[in-house]
């Protein structure tokens, strides 16, 4: 058997290089597991047919009346990959997971769930399902342990099972201290841990979270980031929405910011930033003289409040000129990050 | 329109539902056990001894005699009319319990149908609890009494139904006292209860025969007193009608409720 370590090392040491880590997640499995290590190319099939995706929609569109959602948006979720859907309030993010998670029928278009459509095959698809919603929906009237249980009855694991494999992830999820302490008792954090480990009872293929970390206090949030970050080298399949930018900046793999509906890009992380904000901001006290400066230069900036920001490829140059021309006040450079490209794409104006 | 009456799909998982308010009840035990031995208690004394006393007999028959069978038909209503109203919105508001189990296999159809066949089973809990106290007093006939627990069922069941409409369809849980007061109080008193239809005057006897819960009592007098009669049989087959078109409706509304 190899050592645990080894395996860290490995799986850290080349978590970076996106073109193997399909190989890798394989690797990382049996890490996980320390069973024995088959060596599968997951970007084919046993055949060497491609693997299809895991999710597959195509114009998908959702209408409340008169109201649109989900505007016709086309996505796929690749076997094996974090798939992150950012926006801001009303953007369609919610909608979209209930649609995945075959709570809600899609209005128009076509989707594709494990290759099954949830409108013909939604139990299949939800046995396979992992499911954090947004609320905090835990059974009140049992015990942390019990809700677990419960939980896995509903998917037909048999009792012995169910009973391992509530306490396995107990464990999981460091609450087997809280095991018969009834849910009210649990502070925010425990819930939403608790609602994870909820949405493994079942080992699913795909993990469907809706702002799992919403409310959480840094520690909580760390865990659960930790949590999934183990989960995915597992092999798990995950797609979340979130608001919190560092968030999805840190797990996701892909992800597309969605507003009124409709997504506006797509792509990783570390591509968008770069292509829609670019490496550094600057970003400078907001004075007559900077500003008429900047104009002078020719020098591309945003005014956001009482700050002017500069998006640049090397915030050196930048800050070399405002030093030279401009006799700037407080100039800080700083890495371009996702917020800068959300809210690029987004606007500042405040959604209810 | 259509969409109420269609045939809702469901399958075996509607008993998983079951199964978890059935073993919420019994974790709580202590407080669901007594409400029903105390109301037994309550209505033989009260009503049975104290107007009994006075009344003596209806058509020949011992009054507490008489109305032990309206107890039991009442307790079948209230407990399943009142789980299926406070305690289902609760568990589908509040709680968002039904949420939680169509993210699972279940579908909306089989959460439903389970909340309704507990409504049923705890209807039938109570009987079984009632029973061996009105036995006690000697006020029911044995053993024809006990199919009082199969019938108790399918009474909760039926009362589960209707209740479950107003739960589907209530904007509030302050809303579900109408029913409560304008149905089920009423039905209480003028069903053939405590005292014959027949001294109500004509226009009230036809409402009251609309009323389910007059089915309910005729036959469980039928078999508590005991004085079968080929009447069981209407009495019967118009509730499993009624059972059959309230819960469809009602699995019907909630779907329309939920799935948005």
């Amino acid at each position: 058997m190899i050592e645990r370590q080894w395996c860290k090392k490995i799986i850290n040491k080349y978590r970076l290089y996106r073109a193997i880590r399909q190989d890798l997640l394989s690797f990382s499995r049996y890490c996980s597991k320390g069973g024995i290590f088959i060596y599968e190319r997951r970007t084919t099939g046993s055949g060497g047919a491609p693997i299809p995706d895991i999710i597959e929609a195509t114009g998908l569109e959702k209408t409340f009346g008169k109201i649109t959602a989900v505007n016709g948006i086309s996505f796929a979720v690749k076997k094996g990959e974090v798939f992150g859907f950012l926006g801001p309030n009303g953007a369609g993010k919610t909608s979209t997971m209930k649609i995945i998670a075959c709570v809600s029928p899609r209005t128009s278009g076509s989707l594709k769930v494990f290759g099954l459509d949830p409108d013909v095959s939604p139990a299949e698809i939800k046995q396979r399902l992992g499911v954090v919603p947004q609320e905090t929906n835990l059974d009140p009237d049992f015990t942390c342990y019990g809700n677990l249980f419960t939980y896995s009855r509903y998917f037909d694991l048999p009792p012995d099972v169910a009973h391992q494999k509530a306490e396995e992830l107990l464990k999981f999820v460091q609450l087997e201290e809280k095991r018969d302490v009834t849910v009210e008792k649990l502070s925010g954090g425990m819930k939403r841990r608790l609602i994870l480990a909820r949405a493994l009872v079942n080992n699913p293929d795909l993990l469907i979270l809706d702002e799992p970390t919403i409310g959480l206090d840094p520690q909580a949030r760390h865990l659960i980031w930790e949590r999934l970050k183990l989960l995915q080298d597992q092999g798990n399949t995950i797609v979340l929405t979130t608001h919190y930018l560092d968030e999805a900046a840190r797990l996701c793999d892909r992800l597309v910011i969605m507003d009124n509906g409709n997504i506006l890009v797509e792509g990783s992380p570390e591509e968008l930033v770069k292509e829609y904000v670019g490496n550094e901001i600057v970003e400078v006290n907001k004075t007559e003289e900077v500003l008429s400066c900047l104009q002078r230069e020719n020098i591309p900036f945003e005014v956001i409040g009482d700050t002017i920001q500069v998006a640049t490829e090397s915030s050196r140059e930048v800050a070399k000129i405002l030093f030279d021309n401009c006799t700037p006040q407080n100039v800080m450079t700083r890495p371009a990050t996702l917020e800068d490209v959300f809210l690029k794409l987004t606007g500042r104006k405040l959604r209810d | 329109m259509q969409q109420f009456w269609s045939v809702p799909p469901i399958t075996r998982r509607a008993w998983k539902v079951w199964h978890r308010n059935l073993q919420v009840f019994f974790r709580t035990w202590q407080v669901n056990f007594f409400p029903p031995l105390i109301e037994a208690f309550l209505y033989l004394f009260a009503i049975g001894l104290g107007i009994g006393s006075y009344v003596k007999e209806i058509d020949g028959i011992p009054y507490v005699n008489f109305i032990a069978p309206a107890i039991l038909a009442i307790s079948v209503m209230n407990s399943a009319f009142f789980e299926c109203t406070y305690g289902s919105y609760v568990r589908m508001y509040y709680q968002k319990s039904f949420d939680a189990m169509i993210a699972t296999p279940l579908s909306i159809e089989d959460v439903i149908a389970g909340e309704l066949l507990w409504g049923a089973t705890r209807s039938m809990l109570y009987i079984i609890i009632m029973l061996p106290v009105l036995a006690a007093f000697g006020v029911i006939s044995l053993p024809l009494s006990l199919f009082a627990i199969p019938l108790a069922f399918l009474g909760g069941l039926m009362f589960a139904g209707i209740a479950m409409c107003f739960t589907a369809i209530t904007p509030s849980i302050d809303t579900l006292n109408y029913p409560s007061f304008l149905l089920i109080t009423p039905m209480a008193l003028f069903s053939g209860t405590f005292f014959p239809i027949t001294l109500l005057p004509v226009l009230f006897q036809y409402i009251a025969l609309a009323f389910p819960l007059t089915h309910l009592v005729a036959i469980m007098r039928m078999l508590t007193l005991p004085a079968l009669s080929p009447e069981l049989l209407f009495h019967m087959v118009w509730i499993l009608v009624v059972t059959a078109v309230f819960c469809t409706i009602a699995i019907n509304l909630m779907r329309r409720r939920l799935i948005i």
